[in-house]
């Protein structure tokens, strides 16, 4: 554990300096997307009464804070890990200290688990402040979005490493990140598509953990200990299969 | 500190290193000398346990790179081809972060940063970005980082490749007087005037075997004569002249450009040229180097 904290230390140091950056794309957006969608198409849908009791921006809260979650951790794990491997070459310099491949990936993750619980904190901070919280169960947000980010950071770290180029990035975004964020339950419910794409949704990782987000934030949501666990293992089946696959990825690049 | 017995790297039908021998004792500045693609790099990250070796033995520091690569690279400091600097921190933070990666508290990583940035002449850019520094600077503050740990061996690929004469006068300069203080340095190189300067005994590498081996001194008297007179003709052919230089000189070698004489005395050599008045357009006479080892060796020159 010792050496994996010395490297997400080293990620702190340079976040120190480079948060603010960060804020914009982490919070600022996501918020404004809540607002926006939430109180402007929501004064419509409230209208139609679809929801009942709930508005529509208290739907789309817990939503928003795990697609949130769902982005950082792929993007954290995108152009950072290839530019570890293809352009500032630290990667290389990690393995050439007495470091082991899952050292180097749990530096990387600890630091993106960090990332991810202090953006949803903030993000529910915000959220509550707007009234769109409404059971306790809420404090569970945060490490349900950790668990969602390091379920999709691990895999994409996977990928990352066995390219050359960033060019595969945008077809990641268009045909993987930007369909899964539509239709992962996150604007409206998954019952609303079409079967085929409905199935999409049921494999994506994203669907789960919005189906238990919203089940810790919205009143009268009931969700059982079973389907809890279902969505919550399926997620760590990505976590320790992604971690699996990042390993291998590493060790070729790094070990050869 | 390092032996190696019958090592061999492949990549698939690559063979990069083809089984080679090599002992490196406490103190010693070793150095493996080749053109590029001779398998330099490939040895160095299997010493340097980034690289597991295909066959044969290897022991550093009396441990096997294999089971027990982290104890090894607690103890090596690596100075890569290529620069790998984190970008996003300061020169003292990138020496103070890799500190943390060998365990070393952030108190006294500070204190050896600001100790190493001392050394190679670094001190005033301490708070500065990597991004802006030269070349050359680059290159001390990777060696710099290659010396946190206080390493029993300081491996070091190609450390002054792409350098101007200057910058690579600075880092000889430093290797130097690491040298001077004992510790073990294992370098490789394709500069010949590096090797001489830097190393007490050296290998010759060509494609993957161990050519010659020894201290410079011993190689140039072994595989080379005292002196050299280099020739160049603008007009003619330089085959058609080697012919009659022939018997001028204990060997000719026959390079595009020039023809080299290679002779004890390389006056006398220069002056029975000038007899046979065939009018070269230059006449030098210098000492033998590593160079004409190397070309002796391998018929070929070392930086083409």
């Amino acid at each position: 554990m010792r050496p994996a904290l010395a490297v997400f230390e080293s990620y702190l140091t340079v976040y120190r300096r480079t948060w603010r950056g960060s804020v914009l794309g982490s919070f600022v957006l996501p918020v404004l997307v809540m607002v926006g969608f939430g109180l402007g198409v929501g004064h419509f849908v409230d209208a139609g009464g679809r929801l009942g009791p709930v508005r529509y921006l208290d739907y789309i809260v817990p939503g928003q804070v795990a697609v949130t979650a769902f982005n950082q951790g792929s993007f954290e794990s995108m152009w950072p890990v290839l530019s570890g491997f293809e352009w500032s070459r630290t990667y290389h310099s990690l393995a050439a200290a007495p470091l082991r491949i899952v050292d180097i990936l749990g530096g990387d993750l600890l630091f993106i688990v960090f990332r991810l619980l202090t953006t949803s904190v903030v993000f529910l901070g915000i959220a509550a402040a707007f009234g769109a919280i409404h059971s306790p169960w809420a404090v569970a947000v945060p490490f349900v979005c950790a668990l969602l980010g390091l379920a999709v950071a691990t895999p994409v770290h996977a990928l990352s490493a066995r390219m050359t180029s960033d060019s595969y990035f945008s077809l990641l975004l268009r045909f993987g990140l930007i369909p899964l964020g539509l239709f992962s339950g996150v604007y409206f419910p998954v019952t609303a598509l079409p079967s085929a794409l409905r199935l999409l949704a049921y494999l994506s990782p994203l669907w789960h953990a919005t189906e238990v987000c919203r089940a810790a934030t919205l009143p009268g949501v009931p969700m059982s200990a079973l389907a809890l666990a279902g969505h919550l293992g399926y997620l760590a089946v990505w976590l320790v299969v992604g971690f699996w696959l990042a390993v291998l990825a590493f060790r070729r690049k790094l070990v050869s | 500190m390092i032996y190696a017995r019958g090592l061999v790297k492949r990549f698939g039908n690559f063979t990069a290193v083809d089984g080679i021998d090599v002992d490196v004792a406490r103190g010693e500045a070793f150095g493996f000398l080749g053109p590029n693609g001779a398998g330099k790099s490939s040895t160095m990250r299997m010493i340097g346990c980034v690289s597991p070796p295909t066959a044969g033995t290897l022991r550093i520091l009396g441990m096997d790179p294999h089971r027990q690569g982290t104890a090894i690279r607690a103890r090596l400091g690596v100075c890569p081809q290529l620069d790998s600097l984190d970008p996003e921190l300061t020169v003292a933070e990138n020496l103070v972060t890799y500190a943390r990666y060998f365990g070393i508290p952030r108190r006294t990583a500070k204190a050896r940063a600001a100790e190493l940035l001392d050394f190679v002449q670094l001190r005033e850019r301490a708070d500065s970005r990597v991004e802006p520094l030269s070349g050359g600077m680059k290159r001390r503050l990777t060696i710099a980082r290659a010396l946190v740990n206080n390493p029993d061996i300081a491996l070091l690929d190609e450390p002054t490749t792409g350098l101007d004469p200057q910058a690579r006068h600075l880092v000889w300069d430093r290797l130097f007087r690491l040298k001077q203080q004992g510790m073990t340095l294992v370098l490789t190189t394709h500069y010949m005037d590096e090797a001489e300067q830097l190393c007490d005994r050296l290998v010759v590498m060509d494609t993957g075997r161990i050519v010659a081996e020894g201290s410079p001194r011993s190689l140039i008297d072994r595989y080379s004569t005292r002196e050299v007179v280099e020739l160049r003709f603008p007009d003619t052919a330089p085959e058609d002249v080697a012919g009659k230089l022939a018997e001028l000189a204990e060997r000719v070698e026959v390079l595009p450009d020039r023809i080299l004489l290679y002779a004890d005395d390389g006056d006398a050599a220069a002056e029975a040229v000038h007899r046979l008045a065939l009018g070269p357009a230059s006449v030098l006479v210098r000492r033998s180097g590593l160079e004409d080892v190397f070309l002796h060796l391998t018929g070929r020159t070392l930086v083409d």
